[in-house]
């Protein structure tokens, strides 16, 4: 029994197949990642799996569970979080407030206990922050708490959107160019956190990634798409061979 | 008929600046006021010819419409889209209580004389039928055909309509590609103005100049709604239509249902389908 | 300049950031609550009022300044929050197996205008759910147009033009809706208001509001549920300021719906924007500001040539000016002129100007397909 599974995912926008009959399945605790050039269909991918997009066609099953017709919102409380390729942190929230929005699906609070802020309340938002403050250390952001998003550098922005994501206690995490913007150093850090992530936290990782570098470092399996199609499949080294794609990032 | 076409020409100058700012005017109508009260001032306190008078209203509002942009939103550009629209509404007031403020205008209402006649007109051949329409509302309705086309081939056909199209989807890039995005969002600013100042002209026999006469501008928001924000066609079809309805409902139902029958249409046009008649379903890219 | 070394979650939770805070507050509470035993009668009326505008502008603020959609008809709820008050306390509701019409006591009138305030506000926030920015404006504002032709053309309830009477209220022999007995009954509710707002954004909800405001997509992929936590922000919004209209109604002793058009809607958006968006003291001042505004001009026309002095529509010439002045230079209103003015003195004299300076920023269309 794989952990995540697509089966035949596809969507059209008006006509143009985004991604058309793609197949693939992740076991647990590995990293997958998925390449292929510019509109490739790769942010698609995620965008249905996070179940921002219905899926035309298919079918995805997450931990046993369908999860095509999930509502969006109750996608993190099943396990799955994810980043975004152009950030969409709070921008004009502390980063400390960002983290604890991620805690957001395990809160189950009611409107009336929030304006009261009764005990009870006051007990599982202390949980909420101890949980927050593990991921600070673990990413090192303690410097970042206080500081408001939309003053932050890109690169801690990236990091920023990393912890949030991980906040959720998530067993699935997607991340959606976690290198894009940032500089060799950075990306460095990014791939240990990454390796970390997978290794120490046991959380399994989904990635979109054009830094082949990073991928062959951190990827257990590689999946190559073109114009929404399926191209090629491996592990990193296969895939960098292969013909085909050599052929769909080079041309003839 | 005439009243949608001039909530037509209102809408027109609301599309016409959201679809190259992605500005909504709250001050349209102030805008028209102004161009009214322009126009009396040329024609019945100066007593110029009404050609001549109405040219140049038209034309002076198309210098304060770009005076405004560079006093009141060039500063704001690129701020987020609420605070713009803040600027407008202020800058409404300060227009509306400043026009009551102004020697010879004041807060009392006027006519302009013009050479149209209230009288009805057949327009059609007796043997076919009678087809009656007053001067005053044919001269609205041949005013907005002329209006709109002239815009419509404007926006899609010169380069400066297709400029102001490209500056309000991505300023940066617009910069980049060497159109002067803040010269050409005053332009937009100076026509919307000026036809802002037509619709007030036009709109002048049948309902009289006031310093209040703006808030029809409220009216042209089911309008540009109905017609789906940004589309040219959209707004005209939007303002016919919601001035049909208008006089529909003042004529079948209760006296009150006449007021709020255009906004009850544009509570349910956004309820159902926000993206207007003839407009584009749009969402953020992540 | 003061560091805060934090050794506790509590302490981030907690209200006051630090032991400045119950000082600074601790004062200003004791001055209002003293304020009736040396101000005159007018003053306290002006002080009442105050409060009442700035708790309708605390609700207004937590839908626009905190979710970030932004209401063009909040009059509407006021004004339903007004009426529903005058009904009940005054001409009574009919009910059956009573005689009488029912007139009931302000401890339940009150919630019950609060709570009709709120069903409207669900009523309009829940079919507009999909729409955001300019379009949820322009939808509120032609709600509360409607709203606003109901409550002229009801006349059976709501007596149209010709006005309905708002009886005072009492318990036992003193008057509770006029002077110092109105002032505290005012000023703790709007207390009472802030503290459950100051709660409410510190738990989840709170959170999720804000994050709705600057990414709907990532909110959402964070488990934010979009239209539960939308039209929580619409209730309580609506149900706020539907509690201030109640009090109004007293206030005023006389309603009709010109008290409540359109320009109140705009007037409680100025408030909110010229006080300073994103804040609930930014509430406070809007509030102190909108009612300073009319008697600062008062003053001032003693001093003008009569030309100037009695040209009508200066008033709101003055208001359009300084809310166009405010955006551009003060984006975050009085509240951050206020921080900016701490700042200095907490860093002084080593204050530096780029500390609050703007990003250059270019607009782009989300418009994208």
């Amino acid at each position: 029994m794989s952990f995540f599974k697509a089966e035949n995912l596809a969507i059209n926008f008006g006509g143009v197949k985004a991604v058309d009959g793609v197949n693939f399945e992740i076991n647990k605790g590995e990293c997958f990642t998925i390449i292929g050039p510019n509109g490739a269909g790769k942010t698609t991918i995620f965008n249905l799996i996070s179940r921002i997009y219905d899926s035309t066609e298919g079918k995805m099953t997450f931990d046993g569970q369908d999860i095509t017709k999930v509502p969006p919102h109750a996608i993190a409380s099943l396990g799955i979080a994810r980043t975004f390729q152009n950030i969409e942190l709070f921008e004009h929230a502390s980063v400390l407030q960002n983290l604890l929005v991620g805690r957001h699906c395990h809160s189950k609070t009611n409107i009336f206990s929030e304006l009261a802020f009764t005990p009870s309340m006051r007990r599982t938002e202390i949980a909420h922050r101890e949980k927050v403050e593990e991921v600070i250390d673990f990413l090192d952001l303690q410097h970042y708490r206080e500081s408001l998003i939309m003053n932050l550098p890109y690169g801690v922005r990236k990091v920023v959107e990393l912890g949030r994501a991980l906040c959720t206690e998530p067993k699935l995490i997607l991340l959606d160019e976690p290198s894009s913007g940032l500089n060799v150093e950075e990306t460095q850090d990014m791939s240990f956190w990454i390796d970390d992530i997978k290794k120490d936290l046991g959380i399994t990782v989904l990635m979109v990634e054009h830094d082949m570098g990073l991928v062959s470092e951190v990827s257990d399996q590689v999946l190559v798409l073109n114009y929404g199609r399926m191209l090629a499949f491996g592990s990193p080294q296969d895939v960098q061979n292969d013909p085909e794609v050599i052929k769909a990032y080079l041309g003839e | 008929m005439s009243i949608g076409c001039i909530y037509a020409l209102v809408a027109l100058g609301f599309v016409l600046i959201y679809k190259a700012t992605e500005v909504v005017n709250f001050a349209q109508g102030e805008l028209m006021m102004l161009g009214a009260f322009l126009a009396y001032t040329f024609i019945s306190i100066l007593g110029w010819n009404y050609w001549a008078g109405a040219a140049a209203a038209i034309f002076c509002m198309f210098f304060i419409g770009n005076f405004v942009d560079r006093i009141f939103l060039r500063p704001v550009l690129g701020q987020p889209q609420f605070s713009i629209v803040m600027v407008t509404i202020g800058f409404g007031y300060m227009a509306r209580s400043g026009a009551g403020m102004i020697p010879g205008w004041g807060t009392e209402t006027y006519a302009i004389s013009t050479p149209f006649s209230s009288e009805g007109m057949n327009l059609v051949p007796e043997s076919v039928g009678s087809l009656v329409i007053s001067q005053t509302d044919l001269s609205v309705i041949i005013a907005t055909v002329i209006l709109c086309a002239v815009l419509y081939a404007f926006f899609t056909h010169t380069r400066l309509g297709i400029a102001m199209q490209a500056s309000s989807q991505n300023q940066l890039a617009a910069y980049y590609m060497g159109i002067p995005v803040k010269a050409v969002f005053s332009m937009i600013w100076g026509i919307s103005a000026a036809v802002a100042a037509a619709a007030g002209i036009l709109l002048a026999p049948t309902t009289l100049i006031d310093t209040s006469m703006g808030f029809i501008g409220l009216k042209a928001f089911p309008a540009a709604v109905l017609g789906g924000f940004g589309s040219i066609p959209g707004a005209v079809v939007g303002g016919l239509i919601i001035g049909i309805i208008e006089t529909l409902a003042g004529f079948y139902l209760p006296p009150g249902f006449k007021n709020v029958a255009a906004y009850v249409v544009l509570l349910v046009v956004l309820v159902v389908r926000p993206q207007g008649l003839f407009g584009q379903k749009t969402g953020k890219r992540v | 300049m003061r560091f805060l070394f934090k050794t506790d979650y509590d302490q981030d939770i907690r209200i006051a950031k630090h032991s400045g805070y119950y000082w600074s507050y601790g004062l200003l509470l004791l001055i209002v609550i003293a304020a009736p035993y040396f101000l005159e009668g007018y003053y306290i009326g002006q002080m009442t009022q105050l409060y009442i505008i700035a708790m309708a502008g605390v609700g207004l603020m937590l839908l626009a300044g905190y979710t970030g959609l932004v209401s063009l008809g909040h009059a509407a709820f006021f004004g339903i929050g007004a009426y529903t008050e005058a009904v009940l306390t005054s001409n009574g509701v009919p009910l059956p197996f009573v005689e009488e019409p029912v007139i009931f006591p302000f401890v339940i009138s009150m919630p019950l205008a609060a709570i009709f305030a709120a069903l409207a506000g669900v009523a309009i926030g829940v079919p507009v759910l999909r729409l955001t920015g300019i379009y949820l404006a322009i939808a509120t504002f032609a709600f509360a147009l409607v709203i606003e032709e109901i409550l002229s053309r009801w006349e059976s309830v709501t007596n149209g033009y010709t006005g309905l009477l708002v009886e005072s209220l009492y318990i036992g022999d003193t008057e509770l809706t006029d002077g110092a007995p109105f002032y505290f009954l005012c000023l703790g509710l709007l207390v009472l208001v802030i503290l459950m707002s100051i709660n409410l954004l510190r738990s989840p909800t709170g959170r999720a509001m804000m994050a709705i405001r600057d990414s709907e997509v990532s909110a959402q992929s964070m488990g934010v549920n979009l239209a539960r936590v939308k039209t929580t922000a619409f209730a309580l919004s609506a149900g706020i300021t539907g509690l201030a209209g109640a009090l109004f109604a007293h206030k005023l002793g006389f309603l009709s719906p010109e008290s409540f058009t359109v320009f109140q809607s705009l007037e409680l958006l100025v408030l909110v924007v010229v006080g300073g968006i994103g804040s609930l003291h930014g509430a406070i001042f809007g509030a102190i500001f909108v009612l300073a505004l009319p008697q600062g001009l008062a003053i001032l026309k003693d001093y003008l040539p009569t030309a100037i002095a009695e040209t009508p529509g200066m008033e709101p010439f003055i208001f359009g000016l300084i809310l166009v002045l405010v955006i551009i230079f003060e984006p975050y209103g009085i509240y951050g002129r206020w921080l900016k003015i701490k700042h200095y003195f907490q860093m002084f004299p080593v204050y530096k100007k780029a500390t609050f300076k703007r990003q250059k920023a270019y607009m782009k269309s989300e418009r994208l397909k």
